[in-house]
């Protein structure tokens, strides 16, 4: 059964705009409501130990999708739960079960060292002492922690308190965890040794993760799924390698000749570049395999070393981001 | 000046977006003014004039003081204070600007809005309910607004200095109960300083506080003319000016307290 | 539930020891409050000064309204007072991280801070309720002794009550609902600080009845001073603040969870 189940999931906000075209000193003092649609219709499963990249661009209703899963926000529409809960009417039972970190706010005490804010949480959850212990000994461990135990929160850095938050969202084992923006802002140490606690967490306790992010790096480090949105809607749900194949359709054989050459003639490719002895050839992956355009310019040219470029995920993204602003569908017809 | 002008103007705009607020604002400054009315109404009720007011002199002081109150402002204003905590004060005191000018500016658009907006409501619905003194010559109206934008200089000189103990002090809350308490009290808000007996009416006589309530509101009343109403009106000025000097020199030790320490 | 009461010294206690960082600044601010009770009492003091009874009250009478009132009122003050942060809350989204606990939001709310600052103003409010006490010429019993207690316990509910209704319609106005907020709170202080026949009877009616003011210390009060009611209300009002401030508190947690539900965040 699915721990996390959203079915056709909706939320507008109420926001007050000043009047259009209203002036003079009382133009403010009137106002007129509009309905956001931040997110619209929005269904999806996710199975247990599963770990999701929920992604899309700014204000494509990510945020607002993970404040319905842990019920601090009320949906407008539609129906959810999470862990056999529904989050907005069952919020305290089902907080046991899900961590949360949100990657912009802090949920540590402001004033108090951060070994201080998890005392306090172990009595919040009720967390029974040894696994307390446990639990806190291996973030430790792992995301180096104990030189800024005692440190008071407020003077903690980014990836210091981020570390915290990740401890603070797991010191009651929860069987669900949030993570919107977690690697917001880190250096690539820091999201490195994020990744790799996170990636563990998931193998050795099974947790599933629902992830938000704009670093690719994290997605193709950490997600076989990925789900996009894009203006409150999906536009994608399946496995990452999958959608690379779909979307990731070009390729670009680089080879360096044992001197320089006029740009090369082969068939199905283009010349895109040419520096010297070394040439950029652009295909499709549809058009010829990669072992017969390298026997093509073989036969033309000595070769002396050569690679495959793929676009990177990041590129795809943009890709999709892009064919979605101007309408074009891309809903996969066999989702992973 | 261009500047300043707008940063008034943004003042003002910055308060007229939430109309809510006004709206919750007027009924709680009414609903105040009816609870302090009342008591005066059975104070009156024992005694004919107390410190030469009587009883609509009373009632018209209540709601002019609560229609003052807003745009005074002398209870909880904590920008600069939260600048400085949270370290933005660097980035403020490098902008090329007098950052006094700056804040005064901006908090004379705010006092705008709520004189108009904040202020005369409750007035008039007090005036509708009981019989209030209204003045007698048409000057008095020109002074009593003027000493209103001088009651809410002498205030924003208060609230600045206080404001500026967050260098000094890691939390202003402190000294921030003790100002408002002497602000509430010494103004001449909650009873009239006329009311005082001698003693406490010395310690108010000798402090600013009363340039920011009571001062406009016996202008209003006409309580003084000729000489003993220019001596009151240049008192209050004299504070307000007096305030901005001390203002402007705390501001130059904690600037350099900010470049010695680096914020 | 018993999670939440079991919780509470230690995170009223988290609470303190942030404050206590601070000694200076902690000073300052219980002489303020002191300072500022003072100023408050002052008010009716000076009062006083110019007549010997107001609407048939003595000054001690008085003041023993206003020292029970007071009381109340910044005790009520010391654990939910903060509530006026709910504004700020709301409007930055902070509240997020309430509702991903658990542990009941409002409960939450209440105990992000403990104001211990208010000792002092509580402190003040008692020693002018001691001085009441014995000016005021009470034919003391145990009965009129228990009266008291149950009087400021009752009166403290109320005001909680009132602070947390008033305090939930930030989540419809969008944080501009503090201003209201103390036309109840301090407003309901200032109004019981005096006897409500003083005010008019249209006004009178919505204390006693739609925001039971009377009850915080004025129909009480009239039993422990063993006073006529100038009003002439029944005399069974007089034992009944605990039910009305058992219904305020009831009516104030549904409003709080009504509320909860319009939290909208925000977009970052
Ligand atoms: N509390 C709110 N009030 C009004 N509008 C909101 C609120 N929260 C979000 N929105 C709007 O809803 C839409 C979705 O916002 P959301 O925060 O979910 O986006 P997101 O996908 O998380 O974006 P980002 O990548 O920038 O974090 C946006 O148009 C945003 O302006
Ligand atoms: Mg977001």
């Amino acid at each position: 059964m699915a721990i996390i189940e959203v079915r056709d999931l909706s939320k507008q906000f109420r926001v007050a705009r000043p009047r259009e075209g209203a002036r003079g000193p009382l133009a403010r003092v009137r106002r007129e409501y509009t309905d956001v649609r931040a997110v619209e219709r929005v269904s999806f499963d996710v199975e247990p130990g599963e770990m999701v990249g929920y992604i899309g661009p700014n204000g494509a209703g990510k945020s607002t999708t993970i404040k319905m899963l842990t019920g601090i926000l009320v949906p407008s529409g539609g129906r959810l739960t999470v862990a056999g809960f529904e989050p907005s009417r069952q919020r305290k039972e089902m907080a046991r079960h899900i961590g949360v970190v949100f990657g912009q706010r802090t949920q540590l005490w402001w004033d108090l060292p951060l070994a201080d804010s998890f005392t306090l949480l172990k009595h919040i959850y009720r967390v029974p002492d040894e696994r307390f212990a446990a639990n806190l000994g291996r973030c430790i461990d792992t995301m180096e922690m104990a030189e800024f135990l005692r440190t008071p929160v407020r003077q903690l850095s980014l990836g210091q308190r981020m570390r915290g938050e990740l401890t603070a969202a797991l010191l009651h084992n929860p069987e669900v965890l949030y993570l919107d923006e977690p690697t917001i802002g880190l250096d690539v140490v820091a999201k490195s040794r994020i990744r790799e606690f996170l990636t563990s967490l998931n193998r050795d306790a099974g947790t599933t993760i629902l992830l938000t992010t704009h670093d690719m790096g994290d997605i193709e480090r950490l997600c076989r799924r990925v789900i996009i949105i894009d203006r409150g809607g999906i536009l994608y749900d399946g496995d990452l390698e999958r959608l690379k194949a779909r979307f990731a359709t070009e390729r670009t054989l680089v080879v360096d000749l044992e001197e320089p050459a006029p740009a090369l003639d082969v068939p199905f490719a283009t010349v895109e570049r040419v520096e010297g002895p070394r040439q950029w050839l652009r295909f499709q992956r549809a058009d010829t395999s990669a072992a017969e355009l390298i026997a093509a310019v073989a036969r033309a040219a000595r070769i002396v070393d050569l690679r495959v470029d793929e676009p990177s995920i990041e590129d795809v993204v943009l890709r999709i981001y892009a064919g979605a602003a101007k309408g074009i569908a891309i809903n996969d017809p066999s989702p992973g | 000046m261009r500047l300043y002008w707008e940063v008034f103007r943004h003042g003002y705009r910055r308060w007229a977006t939430y109309r809510a607020a006004t709206a919750a604002g007027v009924f709680t400054n009414t609903v105040f003014g009816f609870l302090r009315a009342y008591v005066l109404v059975a104070v009156f009720a024992a005694s004919a004039t107390i410190g030469g007011y009587d009883r609509s002199d009373a009632l018209t002081y209540v709601f002019l003081g609560q229609g003052m109150i807003m745009a005074v402002y002398m209870w909880s204003w904590w920008e600069i204070a939260l600048a400085i905590r949270s370290g933005d004060i660097v980035t403020d005191l490098s902008r090329p600007f007098d950052y006094q000018a700056y804040w005064l500016a901006q908090d004379l658009g705010r006092a705008c809005y709520h004189a108009v907006f904040r202020g005369i409501p409750p007035f008039v619905v007090g005036a509708i309910v009981f019989d209030l003194r209204m003045p007698e010559s048409p000057l008095t109206w020109v002074l009593f607004a003027a000493s209103v934008v001088m009651a809410v200089c002498v205030s924003f000189g208060v609230r600045f200095l206080v404001n500026l103990a967050a260098f000094w002090l890691l939390d202003y809350r402190g000294v921030g109960a003790i100002a408002t308490a002497c602000g509430t009290f010494l103004s001449g808000f909650v009873v009239p300083v006329a009311f005082f007996p001698g003693w406490l009416a010395v310690i108010a006589h000798a402090l600013p506080f009363r340039g920011m309530i009571q001062v406009p509101i016996d202008v209003f009343l006409e309580k003084e003319s000729g000489g003993a109403l220019f001596v009151m009106l240049a008192v209050q000025v004299g504070w307000a000016a007096a305030l901005f000097a001390a203002g402007r020199l705390v501001l130059r030790a904690a600037r350099r307290r900010v470049v010695v320490q680096g914020g | 539930m018993d999670n939440e009461l079991r919780l509470f010294p230690r995170l009223a206690w988290s609470r303190v020891r942030g404050q206590l960082e601070y000694r200076l600044s902690f000073a300052l601010m219980l002489i303020g409050y002191f300072v500022m009770t003072l100023a408050d009492f002052l008010a009716i003091w000076v009062i006083f000064q110019h007549l010997p009874l107001l609407a048939g009250w003595s000054l001690g009478e008085v003041a023993f309204l206003y020292g029970t009132s007071y009381v109340s009122f910044r005790i009520a003050d010391m654990v939910v007072g903060h509530l006026d942060m709910l504004p700020t809350l709301v409007r930055t989204g902070a509240l997020d991280t309430v509702l991903t606990r658990p542990l009941g939001s409002l409960y939450q709310v209440v105990t992000i801070d403990f104001g211990l600052r208010h000792v002092g103003a509580i402190a003040q409010g008692l020693v002018i309720l001691v001085i009441a006490c014995t000016t005021a010429g009470i034919p003391w019993d145990a009965g009129r002794a228990l009266m008291l207690l149950v009087t400021i316990a009752c009166g403290t509910a109320i005001f909680i009550a009132i602070w947390i209704v008033g305090a939930t319609t930030v989540f419809w106005t969008l944080g501009s609902g503090l201003e209201v907020l103390n036309a109840f709170t301090y407003g309901g202080n200032q109004m019981a600080n005096y006897p409500i026949n003083i005010y008019a009877g249209w006004l009178r009616r919505i204390i006693a009845f739609f925001v039971p003011l009377a009850f915080v210390t004025y129909f009480p009060s009239l039993y422990i001073l063993a006073r006529e009611d100038p009003l002439h209300t029944p005399e069974l009002l007089r034992f009944a603040s605990p039910l009305v401030a058992l219904a305020a508190l009831l009516v104030a947690r549904a409003v709080w969870g009504q509320g909860i539900r319009h939290y909208q965040s925000t977009g970052s």
